[in-house]
């Protein structure tokens, strides 16, 4: 009993204090908060739609290069290598990458990825920033795929054996095995992961702050430097004087809480249902 | 007319062969490709990380730029105690609540506190950091480790609770019935029967959330904050391993950067030895009826 009540009492309490703490900043910014583009505390004007803007942008750009090479992974693991040394180290190595620490990422971003990135911006004629939104997508890509990849994985072999090999009996090579059949029928499953590692994207602060650049202007510029809701919030949060400045950084974190629950949520539900359907 | 069909039917399963072929290379190829990262990590920090660590390294306090020499003493210090604190409010909290999952999970109530679990799991750190912040930071007016502490164990408390739940699951019912039907009384069944036999499984949740937290930045920026001083007092700003590696990493300085090295080489020993710790516990003493 103690327990439930402890739980869902704390999550209540984290919204509501998010909620209270943000009130100056709610009042103040009213709902052009979420459509203006400004962010400047020096005339107290504070507007969250470059951040957001930033935020799918890092996010989905990740989530693309992710998704592709999170479900090669999934295919190697749950099909072609279920067992053996081979098998076993990959599924380690998968593990361990889960495991590493954002700022380690970071670390490594800025000391390859933004070198990288400076090379082929310089190639292609574009201011060589080095940082930016292609280099935190790309990063975030790496630090998201083993989610989507271990789960990928259990919905794969969730697939009935039989299907299969219907399929290879009536002449299908395994590759078009893998298309007709193990893919399609894991579908919702794998997308209901792919979902989680976007709410995983969407809140992961260091590795990000330390390559994207922190530019806080309005950009759709993916070569160029942008920022994200929560890189925002761990560069300015502890200058922030004034209510207002600190109830907009609070206020952000309150909108990332609920845009990333909310894809959690829904990502839940799809891989509960496919877990059921089974 | 029939040879013609024959010839192009093999050659159009030959074509679909190739393409299986190629298909399966793809895949092994990206692959290796998503593992990059992970091989880099591991040759770098060990290669430059494990230069960098000498006795003094582990020992010293920081020292100012343009010194060479120094370490990171007060971090691994910071970080232990930050650990300990989180450790001490999350274990019992998480465990409570994952013996009630389990218990009476199906209930309204069991409903409702499954979701909050889960959705805990899924809030960005740094919103954890700001709400440590408003708790406990900004009553007390400074930057403490315990707020740190206390961020840390509100990311730590749904590893622990679902990992706590998934095991005691799998504890068959029949040990539950035997105990019951002995007379024994049921919180003494939950302590003396139910517990014991998920001991593995809650460890291994335990050692999986330590782990993570270990590894945390964004919730200590404002809440234990960093300090370059020795410090045991978890009511003052404290040091921590990610922290540190976050601001020299970031730093233009060549001997910070070193400092950074070394200090990643040490945290990813830290967490890396508790996975596979985790992964040891988890084979051994795995529960078998």
């Amino acid at each position: 009993m103690l327990g439930g009540i402890v739980v869902s009492v704390l999550l209540l309490a984290i919204f509501l204090s998010l909620l209270l703490s943000s009130r100056p900043a709610l009042v103040a910014n009213g709902l052009r908060f979420l459509t203006g583009t400004e962010w400047n505390p020096v005339n107290d004007s504070f507007h969250a739609l470059p951040f957001v803007v930033g935020t799918l942008l890092t996010s989905f750009l990740a989530l693309i290069i992710a998704t592709i090479l999170s479900l090669a992974l999934a295919i190697l693991m749950g099909e072609y290598f279920r067992t053996g040394p081979f098998a076993s180290i990959m599924r380690t190595a998968v593990e361990l990458l889960a495991g590493i620490p954002s700022v380690v990422y970071g670390f490594i971003g800025l000391f390859f990825l933004v070198p990288a990135v400076r090379a082929l911006q310089l190639a292609l004629g574009v201011p060589p920033y080095g940082v930016g939104i292609l280099t935190s997508s790309i990063l975030l890509a790496f630090m998201i795929l083993p989610y989507s990849a271990s789960i990928g994985r259990e919905m794969i072999t969730l697939v009935p054996a039989d299907l299969k090999e219907a399929a290879l009996s009536l002449g299908a090579t395994p590759s078009e095995t893998i298309w007709k059949i193990t893919l399609p029928y894991a579908r919702s499953g794998i997308l209901g992961g792919i979902l989680l590692s976007l709410g995983r994207a969407m809140g992961e602060t260091m590795a990000v702050t330390m390559v994207i650049g922190n530019s806080n202007g309005l950009t759709f510029d993916l070569l160029g430097p942008g920022n994200t809701m929560a890189s925002l919030i761990a560069n300015e949060f502890s200058e922030a004087a004034g209510d207002v400045y600190l109830g907009s950084l609070i206020e952000i974190a309150l909108l990332l809480f609920v845009i990333s629950t909310l894809i959690n949520i829904v990502g839940k539900i799809v891989i509960t249902r496919m877990a059921e359907g089974t | 007319m029939p040879m013609d069909v024959k010839a192009t039917g093999a050659a159009a399963v030959n074509a679909r062969l190739r393409k299986d072929l190629g298909f399966r290379g793809l895949v092994l190829v990206l692959s290796l490709v998503a593992t990059i990262p992970l091989l880099l990590i591991l040759i770098f920090i060990i290669v430059r990380g494990a230069s960098s660590i000498n006795w003094q390294f582990l020992t010293e306090l920081p020292k100012p730029i343009g010194e060479s020499g120094g370490g990171i003493s007060n971090a691994i210090v910071g970080t232990i105690l930050l650990i300990l604190v989180a450790t001490v409010v999350s274990v019992p909290l998480g465990v409570i609540a994952g013996i009630f999952l389990a218990e009476s999970g199906k209930t309204r109530l069991g409903t409702v506190a499954r979701l909050s679990v889960e959705t805990l799991m899924g809030i960005p750190s740094i919103v954890i950091g700001i709400v440590a912040y408003v708790w406990v930071v900004r009553p007390m007016g400074h930057f403490s480790g315990l707020s740190g502490g206390l961020a840390l164990a509100m990311i730590m408390l749904p590893v622990i609770t679902l990992s706590t739940e998934e095991t005691l699951r799998m504890v068959p019912v029949s040990l539950r019935e035997a105990a019951l039907a002995l007379g024994v009384s049921y919180p003494r069944t939950i302590m003396k029967v139910i517990l014991p036999a998920g001991m593995s499984g809650i460890v291994t949740g335990v050692l999986l959330a330590v782990a993570r937290g270990a590894g945390e930045t964004a919730p200590l920026l404002f809440t234990s904050f960093g300090s370059p001083f020795m410090t045991v007092d978890i009511f003052k700003p404290m040091s921590s391993l990610p922290q540190i590696i976050f601001y020299y990493a970031t730093s233009p300085y060549p001997e910070w950067q070193t400092l950074a090295w070394g200090a990643s080489f040490v945290l990813l020993v830290i967490v890396l030895a508790l996975n596979i710790v985790t992964k040891l516990v988890t084979s051994r003493w795995k529960i078998q009826f």
